[in-house]
Parts: structure tokens; C-alpha cells; sequence
């Protein structure tokens, strides 16, 4: 088990009266929203792969995964369908951690998930500690219906960003929309700018 | 990989947004899919509505046949998974 390390991540913090974004509201629980079935992936054939613009491939499976340094993180949730989940607490590995030796000069990504899901987002948003690939929630292992056993996590963007059961990332020069890119949802999707639409 | 559906309904619950933007019931279409190219009526695909949009996949392979995104103002569908709409046309005004 690879070394594991605290950070108190959190967009803005609140201090008595909540700040949520611009047309958000505050819920609870944790509402599971879903393009189609729950995939059920075993962690023995779970697999998780990087590819280059070029075509390099960089694969890791669960083993490998977990032999990272993981991070245990707090982090605030905003999906576009309104609702806003704060202080939420993660554990994963960071998306520098397994860009570390990875050669691209890419500018964009488009991650993609068993159940074939994809979402698209500018690699920089992936990087500098931004974003994970989560494996535990609320200290217990990340349950199917919320991505496990293991998903994107890029907290700063609507989750519709953080593609659950996420499978790899594919590196691009150009940028391609993903699956709800591509039908009226927002090409980068940041709630505190409010850009759920395309018109938005 | 298996997966587990318990999720979705049949798209007869789509049919208050389509009608929003068809003159027709296009639930009662006939319709193809892309990938598989089973023949269903529309209604027959099972909808996933809990999700920023509607999401129609075919009963035959589980492949998305639509998409539906609804916003103030402005409505987006996606039907790249469907080949052919056989819409039954009122006749006779």
C-alpha cells in the first residue's frame, strides 16, 4: 500500500452562510444520476489507460493503481441539474501522479468509461491538483452507482465532468465533445460561471 | 463486464418532451437502430431520465438511440443512433 497523504481541497470554503454557485441549491444526500446502466466492474479486470496524441499507450491495472500514493481530499460537488453536495470527502490518486511520465504536448482530453460514456474537458483542468481518479468515498470503497470502483473526479467543473467508471483518457490536439458536449451541455462547464448550455 | 439496469423506464415517458418539438407522436414510430439495426417502436426503448437529459437505448443492444436535452428556451436532440424514424403521417385535412 503506497503512502497516503491529506489535502484539504475546497473551491471556497464556507464559513457559517453557504456559498454555492449561481443557481445551485443545497442537498444532503448524494442523488445518483445515470446515461444508462450501472456497469459493474471487478477490480481484478478493471483497467485504466492513457493515450498519447501519438498513440502511446500508458496502461495501469487495479495493482498498479493502488500501489500510487493516494490522496485523501474534502471537496465541494455541483451537477448541472442544480444541486450542490458540500464537504464531501474522497480518497484517490492524483491525475499528476499518473501524467508523471507521460510525454504529450496535447491540449485537450476526452475521458471515456466502461458503459461507453465520454466527456471532454482541456487537459490543463486535469493537471495541478485539480483532478483524481477516485477509487474511496466517505472512507469506504467508491460504491458501482457513484463510478466505482473508480472515477474521474474534477470538482472545480460540473460533475457531468467527472466521468464515472472512467476507463482512460485520450489525449488530443483538437477538441471533441463528449457525450452530453455534443447535445447542448456546456463545452467546459464551470459553475461558478454558470455554464450549463451551449448558449450559456 | 456486466451491468446492472435497474434504472430505466420505457420512453413513453419521453413523450411530453418530444411533443413539445414534434407535431406527430413520435413514440409510436417505427425506428431503427444504428449500431444493431433492430427495428422497435420508439416507445419500446428504455429511457435513463434520471440524467441531465433524456437518454433512449435500444432494447435489442443497449446502444444510445437518442438524446434529448431540454433548456429554458431551447431544446437539443441527438438521433445519430437511429437510422429511420417510420412516422405515421395524419392524412386528409
Amino acid at each position: 500500500m503506497a503512502g497516503l497523504v491529506s489535502r484539504g481541497f475546497s473551491g471556497r470554503r464556507r464559513t457559517g452562510d453557504v456559498k454555492l454557485p449561481p443557481g445551485q441549491y443545497l442537498t444532503e444526500d448524494f442523488p445518483v444520476l445515470s446515461s444508462g446502466p450501472t456497469p459493474q466492474v471487478r477490480t481484478e479486470r478493471w483497467e485504466f489507460t492513457i493515450t498519447t496524441e501519438t498513440g502511446a499507450e500508458h496502461h495501469w491495472d487495479w495493482a498498479a493503481l493502488r500501489a500510487l500514493p493516494a490522496e485523501r481530499f474534502t471537496t465541494d460537488l455541483h451537477c448541472v441539474t442544480k444541486w450542490s453536495k458540500l464537504g464531501t470527502t474522497w480518497e484517490g490518486v492524483s491525475l499528476d501522479t499518473l501524467f508523471a511520465g507521460v510525454e504529450t504536448t496535447a491540449g485537450y482530453a476526452l475521458a471515456h468509461s466502461y458503459g461507453g460514456y465520454t466527456t471532454n474537458l482541456p487537459l490543463e483542468d486535469l493537471l495541478g491538483g485539480k483532478a483524481w481518479i477516485a477509487f474511496g468515498y466517505g472512507g469506504k470503497d467508491l460504491a458501482a452507482e457513484h463510478g466505482g470502483p473508480a472515477r474521474l473526479l474534477v470538482p472545480h467543473l460540473y460533475l457531468w465532468k467527472s466521468a464515472k467508471w472512467v476507463r482512460g483518457i485520450r489525449l488530443m490536439n483538437a477538441d471533441t465533445p463528449g457525450f452530453w458536449e455534443g447535445v447542448g451541455y456546456h463545452n467546459y462547464g464551470d459553475p461558478w460561471r454558470e455554464q450549463r448550455y451551449w448558449s450559456d | 463486464m456486466s451491468t446492472n439496469d435497474d434504472h430505466h423506464l420505457d420512453a413513453n415517458a419521453a413523450g411530453g418532451a418530444l411533443r413539445e418539438i414534434f407535431s406527430v407522436d413520435v413514440t409510436a414510430a417505427g425506428t431503427s437502430c444504428a449500431t444493431c439495426a433492430h427495428s422497435f417502436t420508439f416507445a419500446e426503448a428504455l429511457l435513463h431520465a434520471w440524467a441531465p437529459g433524456l437518454v433512449g437505448r435500444c432494447p435489442a443492444c443497449g446502444e444510445v438511440v437518442f438524446r434529448l436535452v431540454r433548456a429554458p428556451g431551447r431544446a437539443w436532440l441527438d438521433l445519430r443512433g437511429t437510422t429511420c424514424l417510420d412516422i405515421r403521417m395524419p392524412e386528409g385535412r
